[in-house]
């Protein structure tokens, strides 16, 4: 057995009651069959990502104000605070920039989520941060995207930078695809920078193109958009007559609505990912939201909290800000909970079918592409919005990239670039929390970080 | 450390007569002890007495004994040592072959002796090391990164976690007002404040360094002195100058090897042993990104390179050097006297530092080349060969050999020789 160290759910029975109260209430439903009737909107998630200062913040405070989603009162509002602390050229970006550190340093620190729709499909936002201190933060939101937009400054030297090979718009993107993003849309943006230049245009996708394609993406899923965040040329308005003559596709909201939405795994047990757990109210003492990951929950339901083992009921479920009977895999749900105390589970949890709880394994092996060379070595192991510290302590085999057998076995040392298998053991320093064990299965999607840098992504293997 | 009596003879056999005056000689001691050796040092015994009456009557007698050791146990946050013995020497308080558990105490003397020519150059080294009288380092450090604090204490031989912290800050999410992130900050804040009070003896200090990703140190370093001067705090005011904010990728411990690679930290902290170590183990890992044939790691490829004379700077661990098997301990201090006497330089890095422990991730040792070579690890049927060595260093356990441990001895029946 490769996941060693596996921790069997304890399972208290202090709040048997309170959990025997809520299950009562179930209407069992049988949710796949509720959802198929039900004709609501396609629902998507989608990432935002690029190099720090790209105007991926912009661009989509621009696209919501636009859609009317943002008020013109509360643009105003911005405006004038913005420009009190010297950063009017913010304050669309203030729309996904809600913390006062965020404004005042004009710099997107986490993850902002916003909605809005079209008329076929209800888009969530996660607007990443660009910066490379706060990658595992945009770690946390490319594992619930869908699809990416890629965000490029266009300004003479910027969009280099960016490019470079320190720069995160190549993290970024080499980070979503091993994340199992396959679709993205690359905002050319801040052309007004570049007198609208066909040629900056055509070099700086020439350019991406050619790198997404070595990234691993498919060039029939890759599109490009000329656009600027800050006037709203080409964002979700056809351009002025005359901007871009040279230019004949849609608008970024257009490539937006020609996304397909991906497949959900609505068979699997249930999984929610914990992004956040407040206090939903006075009626509502424990809350969580999260994506459904997998599965499908409905009110009545028992869960269990891995890797605490805790037992939870779930009392109400909101998605869309709206109360719901059940919510299924891609819907971002908000889940009241009964039968456990608020400190009993955090973020990075994964709420889970008790019949079939995702393990919690102090050690797993995993097939990694490489991004750095690796040897055994410190690493922060990344799962979504859970971040731990471990080692690499295997290595198992060096595979050829294009056939898939094997090269060598026990290497002693993985060059960057090399396809291989490893064993990643989690720390179990004292006071850590989950006892030094990390919710993970096959098929688990994990990032390895060191010294501020990626150094391998990949899939969690048996 | 002093010693006060050295009765070591040519062949390393002896006793030495130690005084601990620090912590961090308990972590000293436990560098120098091997199963089976022998350790007197006072005790304190429980002893019944029946009175002619019949009554009994128990009282605790101070007293000196002897045992050979079976078994030792360190905790590093409290650096204490607690060591367990067969009773080898007679005493009027104890049956001879008794168990006792011995707990080394600060200014107390106590003895340990060595058969099989156990004070060996490396042992030797661990006591000049332990009595060398300059001035030692002692650093604070506090990584961080959203939520997550290690409050941590590191001295020249010892990285010691002292708290951790780690609360949910709340995240962006629609609805929430802007000031329950503050909130949620200044709480954060005010937890590692107290940590760092409680926990760092601040006075006593070279530095006091706050790392993280982004902006917390910063503001952190913004709250501890807002705090300090409301409060007024004069000594914590006055050791401003200790502290330094710098930049980690995240908050996790082993961030600190991140944090002495730093140029600006390696400027305050010259000539710290521990920097050194850290160094090292830093240009082994570049060596191998640049030139993977001048990088070796693992016992029985460092020890081929060694053999051909080639390693410029061998790292080995402390922890392999405690292997509780004479036999094996004589491998690894043969690997350092030979690179030594080649004119290399080797270093035993201590296990509780990151520096060590990213070793032990290792296997325990490595070494920079100062010339390449190729396919140390190929030569033979690998697997079989590894698998041959370990069984021959069980059966050896099991016949007695080196090992004295009851552990080792348990384990041989699990293994399929
Ligand atoms: N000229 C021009 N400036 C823009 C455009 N979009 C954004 N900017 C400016 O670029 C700066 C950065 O914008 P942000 O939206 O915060 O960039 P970001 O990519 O979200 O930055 P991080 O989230 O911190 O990585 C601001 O000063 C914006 O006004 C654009 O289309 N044209
Ligand atoms: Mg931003």
């Amino acid at each position: 057995m490769s996941l060693g160290g596996q921790q069997q759910p304890n399972i208290t029975v202090s709040n048997t009651a309170e959990l025997e109260r809520v299950a009562k209430t179930r209407k069992n439903l049988d949710v796949a069959e509720e959802y198929k009737k039900l004709k609501t909107k396609e629902n998507a998630n989608f990432v935002v990502i690029g190099h720090v200062d790209a105007g991926k913040s912009t661009l989509m405070g621009r696209l919501l104000y636009d859609l009317g989603v943002v008020d013109e009162r509360t643009l105003k509002k911005y405006k004038q605070e913005a420009e009190k602390i010297g950063k009017s050229s913010f304050a669309f970006a203030w729309v996904l920039d809600q913390t006062s550190e965020e404004r005042s340093r004009g710099v997107t620190i986490d993850i902002a989520s916003n909605k809005f729709e079209t008329e076929n499909c209800s888009y969530t936002i996660l607007d990443a941060p660009g910066h490379k201190d706060f990658i595992p933060n945009m770690i946390a939101g490319a594992s619930q995207a869908d699809f990416a937009v890629l965000v490029i400054d266009s300004t003479t030297g910027e969009f280099e930078t960016g490019f470079n090979f320190r720069g995160q718009t190549k993290e970024h993107t080499l980070l979503v695809r091993s994340m199992g993003v396959q679709r993205i849309i690359v905002a050319v943006n801040k052309l007004d920078n570049a007198n609208w230049s066909s040629a900056r245009f055509e070099e700086i996708t020439a350019q991406i193109g050619q790198f997404l394609t070595t990234a691993g993406f498919n060039p029939k899923n890759v599109s490009f958009v000329p656009c600027s965040g800050l006037t709203g040329a080409n964002v979700t308005k056809k351009p002025k007559e005359g901007l871009i003559p040279w230019y004949t596709g849609g608008t970024l909201v257009d490539e937006l609505e020609k996304t397909k939405p991906s497949k959900r795994a609505i068979e699997k047990p249930f999984r929610l990912t914990v992004a956040d757990v407040f206090r939903g109210g006075v009626m509502h003492p424990v809350s969580v939201a999260g994506r459904v990951d997998a599965g499908s929950v409905q009110v009545g339901d028992i869960l269990v909290d891995m890797p605490t083992g805790e037992r939870a009921a779930v009392k109400a479920i909101e998605v869309d800000d709206e109360q719901r009977d059940w919510a299924i895999a891609g819907h971002n749900a908000v889940l009241h909970l009964a039968g456990i105390e608020i400190d009993h589970i955090r973020q990075g949890d994964i709420l889970c079918d008790p019949t079939h709880p995702i393990p919690a394994v102090s050690s797993f092996n995993m097939k990694i592409l490489a991004f750095e060379s690796i040897t055994p070595m410190m690493v922060d192991i990344h799962r979504g919005r859970l971040n731990t510290a471990g080692r690499v302590a295997k290595m198992i085999a060096v595979y050829d990239k294009a056939t898939g057998t094997v090269t060598k076995k026990k290497p002693r040392h993985i060059l960057a670039g090399g396809l291989a298998s490893i064993t990643v053991q989690v720390d179990n320093g004292p006071g850590v929390i989950g006892g030094g064990t990390i919710p993970v299965e096959v098929g688990t999607r994990i990032v390895l970080r060191a010294f501020g840098q990626t150094v391998a992504a990949g899939l969690v293997e048996a | 450390m002093k010693v006060i009596k050295n009765l070591v003879d040519r062949d390393g056999n002896g006793s030495i007569t130690l005084f601990p005056e620090e912590p961090e000689d308990m972590w000293h001691t436990y560098n120098l002890l091997t199963l089976g050796d022998h350790l007197t040092a006072s005790a304190i015994r429980k002893v019944s007495t029946e009175s002619s009456t019949g009554s009994t009557s128990t009282h605790r007698v101070h007293t000196t004994l002897t045992t050979t050791i079976t078994s030792i146990d360190f905790d590093p946050p409290s650096s204490t040592l607690h060591i367990n013995g067969r009773v080898i020497t007679e005493n009027k308080h104890v049956k001879l072959g008794s168990y006792h558990t011995l707990d080394l105490e600060l200014n107390r003397n106590f003895t340990i002796t060595k058969p099989n020519g156990g004070w060996d150059s490396v042992a030797m080294q661990v006591i000049r090391d332990a009595c060398d009288p300059a001035e030692k380092a002692e650093i604070g450090a506090v990584v961080m990164q959203e939520g997550l604090a290690n409050v941590c204490l590191v001295t020249e031989y010892m990285t010691v976690l002292r708290q951790r912290v780690d609360v949910s800050l709340p995240r962006k999410r629609r609805g929430v007002a802007m000031v329950s992130f503050d909130k949620g900050m200044e709480r954060f804040y005010e937890q590692v404040y107290q940590a760092i009070l409680k926990h760092l003896p601040i006075e006593s200090l070279k530095v006091v360094l706050l790392a993280s990703p982004g902006f917390l140190a910063d503001g952190l370093m913004k709250y501890i002195f807002a705090k300090a001067t409301t409060a007024g705090n004069i000594p914590l005011l006055r050791s401003r100058p200790k502290f330094i904010t710098a930049h980690t990728s995240s908050g996790h411990i082993h961030s600190l090897s991140e944090l002495l690679a730093s140029q600006e930290i390696q400027a305050r902290l010259t000539n710290t042993r521990f920097l050194k170590e850290s160094r090292a183990i830093d240009e082994f890992y570049a060596m191998m990104t640049t030139d993977e044939d001048r990088a070796w790691y693992g016992i029985s490829e460092v020890e081929k390179a060694v053999g051909k004379g080639a390693v410029q700077t061998l790292l080995i661990s402390n922890s392999l050097m405690r292997s509780q098997t004479v036999v094996e301990r004589r491998r690894y201090v043969r690997m350092v006297e030979e690179v030594k006497g080649n004119g290399g330089e080797a270093l035993v890095l201590s296990s509780v530092h990151e520096s060590g422990r990213r070793l032990d991730g290792l296997g325990g040792v490595a070494a920079i080349l100062g010339f390449p070579l190729l396919g140390l690890d190929e030569d033979e049927n690998e697997e079989e060969a590894e698998e041959e060595e370990e069984g021959q260093r069980l059966e050896k356990e099991a016949n007695g050999e080196g090992a004295v441990n009851g552990v080792n001895g348990t384990e041989v029946v699990k293994v399929k020789v």
